[in-house]
């Protein structure tokens, strides 16, 4: 659940700014920026003593965490809309930016000069008042839980919604799928494309840092690749909010199993290493990547800039 | 997924380095992060922004052991820079040179501590060769995937760098690991390359750098890169299905094989950059973590730097070397070499936009000499 939860929100973030037409490989980079903030603003709030709620703080930095990924995917944004520039370059960059201004930073601010950000664990709970004592689903999801797995359901939930029963989803799609027919009807195509890398920023942000707050005390500048275990759910889910969902399940049930395979009672005595549990995610996207794209339900005008005066 | 418009840098040998827009480009994303870094420099410490920045830009060639370090660290990013050029050539971007750096990387390492009974002579180059074959067969299979079934190469690279890294990791646990120190097992001594005196010219005191002959099988395979792209059939194919695959095709070109061939040789380009670095002779092994080998990524700004000239390539590689080689100075100042990445990930961003810059002073001569055609 801890494994699948970001996958999910960053997968749905990617899913945005995707069929908005523009490709972000920077979902990895935006990770680490959201988590390094929002754990950094956690730890310097715990330090200073103030008594706060664990739930409040925990939203607190969740915003925080969202908004510099915004912030930093304008960066992406720019590139790619206004300067028309290689998308898959940009997103490079950032991911190459991401961890170096995550150690950096981090051993300015650390006061033993380590590039560790440690944090306390004040956001788990045990149980959901009655909920919690329901049968199977309350073991599954109302305890020992952290509110952000609640988030990635509603984030899921809004997702949908905006995607396929508002007018800005239809218009944003129509912008992945033929910015010149989309322009034609007066939609305004760089606007709705930077709306998109804007919510994949802020997902991703969020995704970074929902990422560590459950399975982890420090941040040590990586998400583990995650930003691009993301983008293979993306593409697995056939970019579409419900598929993505069980993409994310699948492959979280998978890292799991990774995680803690030799410690599994039926696993241990299977002798298939946890490399394998590692690796299979990759290898199920390339298998599906191999047998799909002849009919893939990529958005048609992904990772081509939009050139008002191109046919 | 997309289509990548990697458009292949307007070539005109090795003279096309002094061409003006193309090298103005670059120079505009290099001296732009390293602006930008100097302010990162400055906002976090300013009191020794100043000599940090110093140490930064001289320390490569402050003494011959720093220099000879230089040629140390650039050599393997020469090679993934050469890989990312070649496949950039022919339109693709191979963003795997990771994965296929380190499978090359732990052949090389298989045959080096595995087949130690043999003579350095034939140890060596087999351990070279297991690496560039491994490279090779990593690359071509997202090259048969795009050929075959249209696969982005983007997407397919990516997941094979995670699957090669993972891969290894567990291979090296089954066949040449140190548990002591979680990295590889030492190669045998005559299975490094000669370092042909290296270490007698670049050392400082006692103490020599790390630089080795390496650096020589680099340049020759950039050498042989230029020459394969420029003066071969097979080059002029492949460089044909990089400016337009359609046109190629119409021409006769079988650009699906163009296509696999480009990724084989880029991947065995990649892989050998792994050889080189792990039998470098400086102690390197491969350590057994999930992270993606850093060196694959720093192909692509050098490449980039070098808008895919392979002898650019050569140049390119040593600088961002020698960068790397003033941010580990640069701890004396108590500056993370973090830093250094900073700015080589701000060049990068910047050197996208550079394309267009480049574009721009074209449009710019163009216009003139259809002007002056027009006066005329």
């Amino acid at each position: 659940m801890f494994f699948a939860i970001p996958l999910l929100i960053v997968a749905l973030g990617g899913m945005f700014s995707e069929r908005s037409g523009v490709v972000n490989i920077a979902l990895e980079g935006l990770m680490i920026f959201g988590a390094f903030t929002g754990v950094v603003f956690i730890g310097i709030i715990q330090k200073s003593g103030a008594h706060i709620d664990g739930q409040m703080l925990l939203l607190l930095a969740v915003l925080i965490a969202g908004a510099v990924g915004a912030l930093v995917s304008l960066a992406h944004a720019y590139s790619a809309i206004n300067m028309k520039a290689d998308q898959i370059i940009s997103g490079t960059a950032i991911n190459m930016l991401a961890p170096a201004f995550a150690i950096f930073v981090g051993r300015r601010i650390s006061e033993k000069g380590t590039q560790q950000v440690h944090f306390e664990d004040w956001f788990r709970f045990d149980s959901v008042p009655k909920l919690g004592d329901l049968p199977i689903i309350g073991d599954l999801f109302f305890k020992n839980a952290y509110l952000t797995t609640y988030l990635g359901f509603l984030i899921l939930f809004i997702s949908w919604i905006v995607l396929y029963k508002t007018r800005f989803g239809l218009r944003l799609r129509s912008c992945g799928e033929h910015p010149q027919a989309a322009d034609s009807v007066g939609i305004n195509v760089y606007k709705m494309r930077y709306a998109g890398v804007i919510i994949s920023g802020i997902l991703a942000g969020i995704g970074g840092l929902v990422f560590v707050i459950p399975t982890s005390r420090e941040f040590n500048a990586t998400v583990s690749g995650y930003g691009f275990l993301a983008l293979a759910v993306l593409i697995f889910g056939q970019w579409k909010p419900l598929r993505i969902l069980f993409t994310a399940f699948f492959f979280g049930l998978l890292k799991a199993v990774a995680a803690s395979s030799s410690g599994l009672p039926v696993l241990k005595d299977i002798p298939i290493s946890s490399y394998f549990y590692k690796m299979m995610p990759y290898v199920i996207t390339l298998i599906v990547l191999t047998f799909t794209s002849k009919n893939s339900q990529a958005p048609k005008a992904e990772g081509i800039p939009y050139d008002k005066g191109g046919r | 997924m997309s289509e990548l418009k990697n458009k292949p840098a307007h070539n005109k040998g090795f003279w096309g380095l002094l061409d003006l827009s193309n090298a103005l480009s670059s120079f505009v994303a290099i001296a732009t992060g390293l602006v930008v870094g100097f302010f990162v420099l400055l906002i976090s410490n300013p009191a020794d922004a100043a000599v940090g920045f110093t140490t930064l830009l001289t320390s490569g060639v402050s003494d011959l052991k720093n220099m000879g370090q230089v040629l140390y660290f650039a050599t393997p990013i020469i090679m993934t820079g050469l890989a990312v050029a070649f496949a950039g050539k022919t339109g693709l971007f191979n963003i795997g040179a990771s994965g296929q750096f380190i499978v090359g990387a732990y052949c090389a390492i298989l045959v080096g501590v595995r087949c130690s009974f043999l003579p350095g002579i034939i140890l060596c180059p087999a351990a070279i060769l297991a690496a560039i074959i491994a490279g090779a067969l990593w690359g071509a299979l997202p090259g048969l995937l795009k050929a075959w079934r249209n696969v982005n190469e983007v997407i397919s690279c990516i997941m094979m760098n995670y699957i090669g890294m993972y891969l290894v990791n567990y291979l090296i646990i089954l066949t040449v690991y140190d548990q002591r120190r979680n990295i590889t097992r030492a190669v045998a001594t005559h299975a490094n390359i000669p370092t042909w005196g290296l270490e007698h010219i670049f050392k400082l005191g006692n103490s020599p750098s790390s630089a080795n002959g390496g650096i020589f099988i680099a340049i020759i395979a950039a050498a042989m890169m230029y020459i394969i792209l420029e003066k071969t059939v097979f080059g002029y194919e492949l460089k044909a299905c990089g400016f337009n695959k359609n046109a190629a095709e119409y021409a006769g070109i079988n650009s699906k094989r163009g296509i696999i061939m480009a990724m084989a040789v880029s991947g065995a380009l990649a892989g050998l950059g792994g050889a080189l670095l792990y039998l470098s002779g400086a102690g390197k092994g491969i350590d057994v973590v999930d992270t993606l080998a850093m060196e694959g990524f720093n192909g692509i700004p050098v490449a980039l730097l070098a808008l895919n000239n392979p002898l650019g390539v050569i140049f390119s590689g040593l600088f961002i070397a020698y960068l790397t080689v003033g941010g580990f100075r640069m701890q004396l100042y108590n500056y993370a070499p973090q830093a250094v990445d900073m700015i080589v990930a701000i060049i990068i961003y910047f050197s996208a936009a550079a394309l267009l810059i480049k574009g721009f002073i074209q449009k710019i001569g163009k216009n003139k000499k259809i002007r002056a055609k027009g006066d005329a």
